[in-house]
Protein backbone atom coordinates (compact mmCIF):
# COMPACT_ATOMS: atom_id res chain seq x y z
CA UNK A 1 0.00 0.00 0.00
CA UNK A 2 2.59 2.49 0.72
CA UNK A 3 4.76 1.16 -2.14
CA UNK A 4 1.66 2.76 -4.52
CA UNK A 5 0.78 5.53 -2.29
CA UNK A 6 0.82 9.09 -3.95
CA UNK A 7 2.93 11.65 -2.81
CA UNK A 8 4.86 9.02 -0.76
CA UNK A 9 8.02 11.53 -0.52
CA UNK A 10 5.92 14.20 1.22
CA UNK A 11 3.92 11.57 3.58
CA UNK A 12 6.77 9.20 4.39
CA UNK A 13 8.88 12.09 4.98
CA UNK A 14 6.46 14.14 7.47
CA UNK A 15 6.44 11.13 9.41
CA UNK A 16 10.33 10.44 9.28
CA UNK A 17 10.58 14.14 10.75
CA UNK A 18 8.36 13.57 13.22
CA UNK A 19 9.28 10.49 14.73
CA UNK A 20 13.40 11.19 14.07
CA UNK A 21 12.19 14.13 16.42
CA UNK A 22 10.35 12.56 18.98
CA UNK A 23 13.63 10.23 19.30
CA UNK A 24 15.80 13.09 19.70
CA UNK A 25 13.79 14.26 22.64
CA UNK A 26 13.34 10.49 24.10
CA UNK A 27 17.25 10.20 23.54
CA UNK A 28 17.92 13.74 25.41
CA UNK A 29 15.02 12.55 28.71
CA UNK A 30 17.14 9.48 29.03
CA UNK A 31 20.84 10.28 28.63
CA UNK A 32 20.28 14.01 30.40
CA UNK A 33 18.83 11.68 33.44
CA UNK A 34 21.22 9.14 33.80
CA UNK A 35 23.99 11.79 33.38
CA UNK A 36 22.40 14.35 36.01
CA UNK A 37 21.27 11.32 38.37
CA UNK A 38 24.50 10.56 38.76
CA UNK A 39 26.06 14.04 40.37
CA UNK A 40 23.12 13.74 42.95
CA UNK A 41 22.27 11.79 45.86
CA UNK A 42 19.45 9.89 45.54
CA UNK A 43 17.87 11.23 48.69
CA UNK A 44 17.65 14.42 47.39
CA UNK A 45 15.30 13.19 44.18
CA UNK A 46 11.69 13.62 45.34
CA UNK A 47 10.77 10.61 43.12
CA UNK A 48 12.89 7.87 44.39
CA UNK B 1 12.26 3.87 28.43
CA UNK B 2 13.24 4.07 31.62
CA UNK B 3 16.61 3.70 32.87
CA UNK B 4 15.71 2.88 36.70
CA UNK B 5 17.42 -0.31 37.91
CA UNK B 6 16.82 -0.39 42.00
CA UNK B 7 18.64 -3.33 42.44
CA UNK B 8 22.40 -3.39 42.92
CA UNK B 9 24.45 -4.57 39.41
CA UNK B 10 27.96 -4.17 40.57
CA UNK B 11 30.54 -5.62 42.73
CA UNK B 12 33.19 -3.73 43.81
CA UNK B 13 36.69 -5.35 44.88
CA UNK B 14 35.71 -4.64 48.71
CA UNK B 15 33.23 -7.06 48.13
CA UNK B 16 30.38 -4.66 48.92
CA UNK B 17 27.91 -3.71 46.37
CA UNK B 18 27.05 -0.47 44.58
CA UNK B 19 23.83 0.87 44.08
CA UNK B 20 23.36 2.30 40.93
CA UNK B 21 22.16 6.22 41.08
CA UNK B 22 18.68 7.05 40.02
CA UNK B 23 18.02 8.76 36.99
CA UNK B 24 14.85 10.54 36.28
CA UNK B 25 13.31 6.58 35.69
CA UNK B 26 10.40 5.46 37.70
CA UNK B 27 7.66 2.67 37.43
CA UNK B 28 5.01 5.04 36.64
CA UNK B 29 7.27 6.52 33.62
CA UNK B 30 7.96 3.22 32.82
CA UNK B 31 4.25 2.00 32.05
CA UNK B 32 3.93 5.61 30.64
CA UNK B 33 6.96 4.84 28.26
CA UNK B 34 5.35 1.42 26.90
CA UNK B 35 2.32 2.46 26.70
CA UNK B 36 3.37 5.68 24.74
CA UNK B 37 5.67 3.61 22.20
CA UNK B 38 2.97 0.81 21.63
CA UNK B 39 0.50 3.65 21.15
CA UNK B 40 2.59 5.14 18.02
CA UNK B 41 2.99 1.67 16.50
CA UNK B 42 -0.62 1.64 16.42
CA UNK B 43 -0.84 5.05 15.09
CA UNK B 44 1.83 4.46 11.93
CA UNK B 45 0.16 0.82 11.10
CA UNK B 46 -3.77 2.89 11.07
CA UNK B 47 -2.39 5.94 9.54
CA UNK B 48 -0.13 4.02 6.97
CA UNK B 49 -1.65 1.13 6.10
CA UNK B 50 -5.12 0.20 7.79
CA UNK B 51 -6.86 3.94 7.36
CA UNK B 52 -8.41 5.00 3.78
CA UNK B 53 -7.36 7.32 1.17
CA UNK B 54 -9.83 10.20 1.34
CA UNK B 55 -12.33 11.26 -1.06
CA UNK B 56 -11.09 14.79 -1.63
CA UNK B 57 -7.47 14.47 -0.68
CA UNK B 58 -6.23 10.89 -1.40
CA UNK B 59 -3.68 10.13 -0.02
CA UNK B 60 -2.22 12.84 1.44
CA UNK B 61 -4.88 12.93 4.55
CA UNK B 62 -2.66 10.49 6.25
CA UNK B 63 -0.45 13.27 7.26
CA UNK B 64 -3.80 14.61 9.23
CA UNK B 65 -2.88 11.92 12.04
CA UNK B 66 0.39 13.91 13.04
CA UNK B 67 -0.79 17.51 12.12
CA UNK B 68 -3.47 17.14 15.06
CA UNK B 69 -2.33 15.41 17.26
CA UNK B 70 0.68 17.59 17.56
CA UNK B 71 -0.94 20.50 17.18
CA UNK B 72 -3.39 19.45 20.18
CA UNK B 73 -0.37 18.47 22.57
CA UNK B 74 1.16 21.98 21.77
CA UNK B 75 -2.29 23.56 22.68
CA UNK B 76 -2.12 20.83 25.86
CA UNK B 77 1.54 21.93 26.81
CA UNK B 78 1.35 25.84 26.55
CA UNK B 79 -2.41 25.27 28.78
CA UNK B 80 -0.49 23.44 31.35
CA UNK B 81 2.71 25.79 31.59
CA UNK B 82 -0.15 28.55 32.02
CA UNK B 83 -1.77 26.53 34.89
CA UNK B 84 1.12 25.94 36.41
CA UNK B 85 2.36 29.22 36.05
CA UNK B 86 -0.55 30.61 37.89
CA UNK B 87 -0.45 28.13 40.76
CA UNK B 88 3.25 29.19 41.20
CA UNK B 89 2.44 33.44 41.20
CA UNK B 90 -0.64 33.22 42.82
CA UNK B 91 -0.05 30.42 45.72
CA UNK B 92 1.82 31.89 48.71
CA UNK B 93 4.22 28.79 48.71
CA UNK B 94 5.84 29.74 45.38
CA UNK B 95 7.01 26.30 45.20
CA UNK B 96 9.68 25.94 42.33
CA UNK B 97 8.11 22.41 41.52
CA UNK B 98 5.48 24.64 39.17
CA UNK B 99 7.95 26.78 37.61
CA UNK B 100 9.50 23.27 36.24
CA UNK B 101 6.38 22.07 35.30
CA UNK B 102 5.23 24.95 32.91
CA UNK B 103 8.98 25.44 31.83
CA UNK B 104 8.89 21.73 30.80
CA UNK B 105 5.80 21.67 29.30
CA UNK B 106 6.50 24.90 27.23
CA UNK B 107 9.95 23.26 25.70
CA UNK B 108 7.36 20.32 24.36
CA UNK B 109 4.58 22.46 23.36
CA UNK B 110 7.61 24.63 20.80
CA UNK B 111 8.81 21.57 19.48
CA UNK B 112 5.10 20.06 18.75
CA UNK B 113 4.17 23.55 16.91
CA UNK B 114 7.55 23.19 15.18
CA UNK B 115 5.99 19.79 14.11
CA UNK B 116 2.98 21.09 13.05
CA UNK B 117 4.19 23.95 11.04
CA UNK B 118 6.91 21.11 9.42
CA UNK B 119 4.14 19.05 8.42
CA UNK B 120 1.27 21.36 7.48
CA UNK B 121 3.74 22.65 5.02
CA UNK B 122 4.28 19.82 3.11
CA UNK B 123 0.48 18.82 3.26
CA UNK B 124 -0.36 22.51 2.31
CA UNK B 125 2.48 21.81 -0.68
CA UNK B 126 0.05 19.11 -1.90
CA UNK B 127 -3.32 20.65 -1.10
CA UNK B 128 -2.43 24.10 -1.77
CA UNK B 129 0.19 24.19 -4.31
CA UNK B 130 2.98 26.02 -1.50
CA UNK B 131 4.38 25.35 1.48
CA UNK B 132 3.41 28.80 3.16
CA UNK B 133 0.86 31.02 2.93
CA UNK B 134 0.20 34.29 5.13
CA UNK B 135 -3.03 32.61 5.93
CA UNK B 136 -4.84 33.71 8.70
CA UNK B 137 -4.54 29.97 10.78
CA UNK B 138 -0.54 29.71 9.61
CA UNK B 139 0.02 32.93 10.89
CA UNK B 140 -1.28 32.82 13.93
CA UNK B 141 0.20 29.14 14.56
CA UNK B 142 3.76 30.50 13.88
CA UNK B 143 3.19 33.71 16.11
CA UNK B 144 2.18 30.73 18.75
CA UNK B 145 5.39 29.38 18.27
CA UNK B 146 7.59 32.77 18.39
CA UNK B 147 5.76 33.77 21.66
CA UNK B 148 6.73 31.07 23.20
CA UNK B 149 10.32 30.69 22.08
CA UNK B 150 10.32 34.31 23.70
CA UNK B 151 9.09 32.41 27.25
CA UNK B 152 11.78 29.67 26.87
CA UNK B 153 14.17 32.59 26.37
CA UNK B 154 13.07 35.05 29.13
CA UNK B 155 13.67 31.65 31.16
CA UNK B 156 17.07 31.78 30.51
CA UNK B 157 17.84 35.38 31.23
CA UNK B 158 19.68 34.44 34.40
CA UNK B 159 18.97 35.75 38.14
CA UNK B 160 17.63 33.70 40.40
CA UNK B 161 15.21 30.49 40.76
CA UNK B 162 12.27 32.58 41.50
CA UNK B 163 13.52 35.44 39.88
CA UNK B 164 13.20 33.52 36.77
CA UNK B 165 10.20 31.38 37.74
CA UNK B 166 7.95 35.18 38.34
CA UNK B 167 9.02 36.45 35.09
CA UNK B 168 8.58 33.66 32.95
CA UNK B 169 4.91 33.11 34.88
CA UNK B 170 3.76 36.41 33.86
CA UNK B 171 5.09 35.49 29.89
CA UNK B 172 3.58 32.09 30.62
CA UNK B 173 -0.07 33.47 31.70
CA UNK B 174 0.11 36.20 28.69
CA UNK B 175 1.43 34.04 25.57
CA UNK B 176 -1.40 31.28 26.28
CA UNK B 177 -4.04 33.94 25.45
CA UNK B 178 -3.26 33.68 21.67
CA UNK B 179 -4.44 29.75 21.40
CA UNK B 180 -8.23 30.27 21.27
CA UNK B 181 -6.69 33.20 18.23
CA UNK B 182 -4.91 30.53 16.58
CA UNK B 183 -7.97 28.37 17.10
CA UNK B 184 -10.90 30.61 16.27
CA UNK B 185 -8.35 32.14 13.39
CA UNK B 186 -10.39 30.06 10.36
CA UNK B 187 -13.62 31.37 11.44
CA UNK B 188 -12.93 35.18 12.17
CA UNK B 189 -11.22 35.27 9.14
CA UNK B 190 -11.29 33.90 5.41
CA UNK B 191 -8.55 30.95 5.66
CA UNK B 192 -7.78 28.87 3.53
CA UNK B 193 -6.63 26.09 6.21
CA UNK B 194 -10.15 24.17 6.48
CA UNK B 195 -12.50 24.72 9.43
CA UNK B 196 -12.52 22.22 12.51
CA UNK B 197 -13.68 18.29 11.37
CA UNK B 198 -14.32 17.21 14.65
CA UNK B 199 -14.08 20.45 17.41
CA UNK B 200 -16.67 22.64 15.54
CA UNK B 201 -19.52 24.48 16.20
CA UNK B 202 -22.36 22.13 14.66
CA UNK B 203 -21.28 19.58 17.13
CA UNK B 204 -21.34 17.05 13.69
CA UNK B 205 -18.57 14.94 13.00
CA UNK B 206 -17.41 15.07 9.18
CA UNK B 207 -15.23 11.89 9.31
CA UNK B 208 -14.89 8.23 8.24
CA UNK B 209 -14.98 5.79 11.49
CA UNK B 210 -11.79 4.13 10.60
CA UNK B 211 -9.87 7.73 9.88
CA UNK B 212 -11.69 8.84 13.28
CA UNK B 213 -9.95 6.04 15.12
CA UNK B 214 -6.56 6.58 13.79
CA UNK B 215 -7.02 10.22 14.85
CA UNK B 216 -7.80 9.54 18.12
CA UNK B 217 -4.92 6.89 18.26
CA UNK B 218 -2.42 9.06 17.60
CA UNK B 219 -4.02 12.16 20.02
CA UNK B 220 -3.75 9.13 22.66
CA UNK B 221 -0.23 8.24 21.54
CA UNK B 222 0.85 11.65 21.35
CA UNK B 223 -0.32 12.88 24.57
CA UNK B 224 1.13 9.92 26.05
CA UNK B 225 4.67 10.69 24.77
CA UNK B 226 3.64 14.42 26.43
CA UNK B 227 3.60 13.20 30.08
CA UNK B 228 6.54 10.71 29.73
CA UNK B 229 8.75 13.64 28.59
CA UNK B 230 7.63 16.12 30.93
CA UNK B 231 8.01 13.72 34.03
CA UNK B 232 11.51 12.98 32.85
CA UNK B 233 12.32 16.87 32.21
CA UNK B 234 10.74 18.11 35.10
CA UNK B 235 13.07 16.01 37.28
CA UNK B 236 15.95 16.25 35.05
CA UNK B 237 15.47 20.16 35.69
CA UNK B 238 14.94 19.77 39.70
CA UNK B 239 18.42 18.15 39.07
CA UNK B 240 19.66 21.25 36.94
CA UNK B 241 18.82 23.60 39.86
CA UNK B 242 20.56 21.45 43.16
CA UNK B 243 23.78 21.48 40.80
CA UNK B 244 23.33 24.90 40.39
CA UNK B 245 23.01 26.18 44.04
CA UNK B 246 25.71 23.81 44.86
CA UNK B 247 27.58 25.30 42.06
CA UNK B 248 26.76 28.22 43.69
CA UNK B 249 27.64 27.44 47.33
CA UNK B 250 30.54 26.23 46.84
CA UNK B 251 32.05 29.26 44.46
CA UNK B 252 30.72 31.18 47.72
CA UNK B 253 32.56 29.09 50.47
CA UNK B 254 35.68 29.24 48.24
CA UNK B 255 35.21 33.85 47.87
CA UNK B 256 34.67 33.18 52.26
CA UNK B 257 37.41 31.28 52.54
CA UNK B 258 39.37 33.87 50.43
CA UNK B 259 38.64 36.48 52.60
CA UNK B 260 39.36 35.04 56.15
CA UNK B 261 42.62 33.70 54.76
CA UNK B 262 43.71 37.91 53.64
Amino acid sequence: MIAIMEDAGFILGSYVVTFAVIGGFVWRAISSGRKLGKQIPDDDKYWT
Amino acid sequence: MTTLDPKPTDTPSDGGTVTPSRSTGTNATRVIGIAAAVAMAWLVLFALVISPADVNQGESVRLLYIHVPTIWVAYLSFVVTAVASGIYLFTKKHSLGWDRLAGASAEFGVAFVGLTLIVGSLWGRLTWGVFWQWDARLTTTALLFVAYIGYLAVRRLGGSHQQRAKRSAVVGLLSVLLIPLVHWSVVIWRSLHQTASIANTEGDIKMDGTMLFTLFVGVVAFSLLYVWLVMHRTRAMAMEDMLEDRGLDVALAERRAEGAGR
